[in-house]
């Protein structure tokens, strides 16, 4: 009997390893012949530590399962027999079927340490392509894709690369942003536990297509397990020779290294991050020279988010056309959404830009854990913006985002139960701004300080239209004056809470008494 | 209380740095490893760092200040992280953490007297769907109540 028990930390944080354990216990107590393949998870964190059990039929899942159900559980599959866990066949889950899962189609399916199983799920295919075209072909392919960068700016992907190509260096660098420091966000994360792989195919093509040999994958020090999943993934991938010295046996070289960020925030900034990445304090730089002409060692580099890359082999197998049919607007493809904090449904829900971010909160994400009425959802990240209910008829779209004065970021959605307090998290984030700013220039570093003051002043009842002008002059400093997003982006959160939520603002007698 | 980590010791730190002082841009990748076995970045470290690498002692100590991650002295016996970003803060992650300062009688981002114990935040664990979370050690824990916490700060203070 084969079984699947995610390695993925989200599912471990909840018990998978203990689970697998009991596993192999109740197996041994039955005489039982069971293989255990530890995958990714499936994004459907509601029903983690989720077990999956190969049948003629298809897999079929149970979740969430715990310790002390492993046993009932286990004959329930020998037997084939109901069970109050039983979910079905996994595929037929309405939350995984209403799914476009193009990125993460592997991910929660295959061993990610085995590359024999990438290769069955259509790995390497897109690589396969690749090398048949010239790097020009592949760069119009993305193109053709409408692929915006999926980090949060959206910058078109196909014109990124093609600056690099065009640039004559005797190095270029493909870097990969995996700082995925945005609460809310886990898909990087996923991706690397789950399918680290199509990570890997995706900056090999890129390499390929911009004539660069060697990339860095910077992740995070937070992410303890995709930094270890990729790296095993990476040494996979060298000894097949899909990574190193003529890779399948073309004139291509291509080597990749993964680099261990130190808890800066501000890293994830592709400036800051290539400082890092140098060895340096991650302090952000000033652009033009844009990255793709100076960028790692002074050289042209592509820095991309990690799915993007991941949308490459896609783009490359099955054509750059099937891929833009997806979206609307000039937001083409999908969209790994990420739905979390106070959330019934929470995980990952992959699906083609479009969708409104009230289907997303009450059908997909099913409302709050708390089961309290949903006041606030926050999207993009700490420096996204807070949207009330009376915005959710907004569309999963950048530029429809934009319009309401908020940002998609890298698709992390974090809701709120009507006990939040607006201002405390308007004052969080200015706060954040203080502590991670890289220091570098003068509206983020000091802007962000005045700004938490000037919060606490109108929450004290001090002079409040006068100190209210004054936070909003300081979130305009601080959008138009700063030189990366981190000090830009924060007046997001800030603004978006004084405008929807301003009686948050207002000093309540219990706070005038703290103060006093 | 044996520690996970090793005593300083200079030829040892020598030996790590001269084993990385080849990586293009490894000024980081020495601190972690340095910290890696001796559970803090020790100050004479910094002059060595900054010999093999041709870099001046201030370039070195500027890159250590920077990052969040890099101690300057050695941690309690565990560590436990409380993620503290909006995620974590929305599924009640702030009366947790309350909770575990008022158990442990320490501040977020200190240790306990008795060098058991450091308590830290930490900004994003990427469980974000599985809030509150926390790390204890290298071990993930997700879903975090009140019983479960509790569960932790007395594991960690064994």
């Amino acid at each position: 009997m084969k079984i699947f028990v995610p390695r993925d930390a989200g599912a471990v944080a909840v018990g998978a390893d203990d689970v697998a354990d009991a596993f192999v216990r109740a197996a041994e107590a039955r005489k039982l012949e069971l293989e255990i393949v530890r995958n990714g998870s499936r994004g459907l964190y509601w029903l983690e530590p989720m077990i999956e059990m190969a049948t003629p039929q298809g897999r079929v899942a149970f979740g969430p399962v715990a310790e002390d159900d492993v046993d009932a559980v286990l004959d329930a599959m020998i037997a084939d027999a109901a069970h109050p866990l039983r979910l079905g066949v996994t595929e037929e889950i309405p939350w995984l079927k209403r799914q476009t899962r193009l990125s993460f189609a592997r991910c929660g399916v295959i061993d990610p340490r085995s590359l024999d199983e990438y290769r069955a799920y259509d790995g390497y295919k897109g690589l396969a392509r690749a090398l048949t075209l010239t790097p020009a072909q592949i760069i119009a392919d993305v193109t053709t894709s409408g692929l915006r960068g999926r980090g949060g700016a959206g910058f078109p992907t196909g014109i990124k690369w093609k600056t690099v190509a065009d640039t004559a260096a005797d190095r270029k660098f493909i870097v990969c942003n995996a700082d995925e420091g945005d609460s809310g966000t886990f898909a990087d994360r996923m991706l690397f536990e789950g399918d680290p792989f199509v990570v890997i195919e995706g900056m090999t093509i890129a390499g390929i297509a911009v004539g660069a040999t060697k990339g860095y994958i910077y992740i995070r020090s937070e992410y303890p397990h995709a930094i270890a999943a990729t790296n095993i993934a990476i040494a996979a991938a060298e000894r097949a020779g899909f990574l190193g010295a003529n890779i399948c046996g073309s004139a291509h070289s291509f080597d990749l290294e993964v680099r261990v960020g130190a808890g800066a925030y501000v890293c994830g900034e592709e400036t800051a991050l290539l400082e890092s990445l140098e060895g340096r304090r991650g302090i952000v730089r000033a652009k033009p020279p844009l990255p793709a002409h100076k960028g790692l060692f002074g050289k042209p580099t592509v820095i991309n988010n990690v799915l993007s890359f991941a949308a490459i082999p896609f783009i490359l197998n099955d054509g750059a056309k099937a891929y833009a049919e997806f979206g609307m607007g000039r937001s083409r493809g999908t969209m790994p959404i990420q739905l979390a904090g106070n959330i019934k449904n929470g995980g990952l829900f992959e699906v083609a830009f479009g969708i409104t971010l009230g289907e997303l909160v009450d059908e997909v994400g099913g409302g709050t854990l708390s089961g309290r009425p949903v006041r606030a959802v926050q999207v993009g990240g700490p420096l996204g913006a807070y949207f009330p209910r009376e915005l959710f008829d907004t569309p999963f779209d950048y530029e429809a985002f934009a319009k309401r004065d908020g940002l998609i970021g890298h698709g992390g959605i974090v809701v709120f139960d009507d006990s939040v307090d607006m201002a405390k998290q308007a004052r969080f984030a200015m706060e954040f701004c203080a502590v991670e700013s890289c220091g570098k220039c003068t509206p983020c570093r000091i802007g962000s300080t005045r700004g938490v003051e000037t919060i606490d002043k109108i929450r004290r009842g001090e002079r409040v239209a006068e100190n209210t002008a004054v936070l909003e002059d300081l979130c305009h400093t601080l959008k138009f004056g700063s030189l990366c997003a981190l000090g830009g982006f924060t007046s997001y959160p800030v603004m978006s809470a004084l405008k929807h939520f301003p009686d948050d603002f207002a000093p309540t007698p219990a706070r005038l008494q703290a103060a006093e | 209380m044996t520690s996970r980590y090793e005593p300083w010791d200079e030829t040892r730190s020598a030996e790590i740095i001269a084993g990385l002082s080849h990586v293009e841009g490894g000024t980081l990748v020495i601190l972690h490893a340095l910290q890696e076995v001796f559970g803090y970045v020790p100050e004479p470290a910094i002059p060595m760092i900054a010999s093999a690498l041709n870099l001046s002692r201030a370039e070195v100590y500027g890159v250590f200040t920077f990052y969040h991650d890099f101690r300057h002295e050695p941690a309690g016996q565990h560590v436990l992280k409380l993620c503290r970003a909006e995620a974590c803060q929305a599924a009640g992650g702030d009366a947790l953490a309350a909770r575990a300062e008022s158990s442990l009688g320490i501040k977020l981002g200190n240790t306990t007297a008795d060098q058991r114990v450091t308590l830290e935040p930490i900004y994003c664990l990427g469980l974000c769907a599985t809030a509150p979370s926390a790390m204890l050690d290298s071990r993930v824990v997700g879903r975090l109540t009140e019983k479960r916490l509790d569960a932790l700060v007395a594991e960690a203070q064994r």
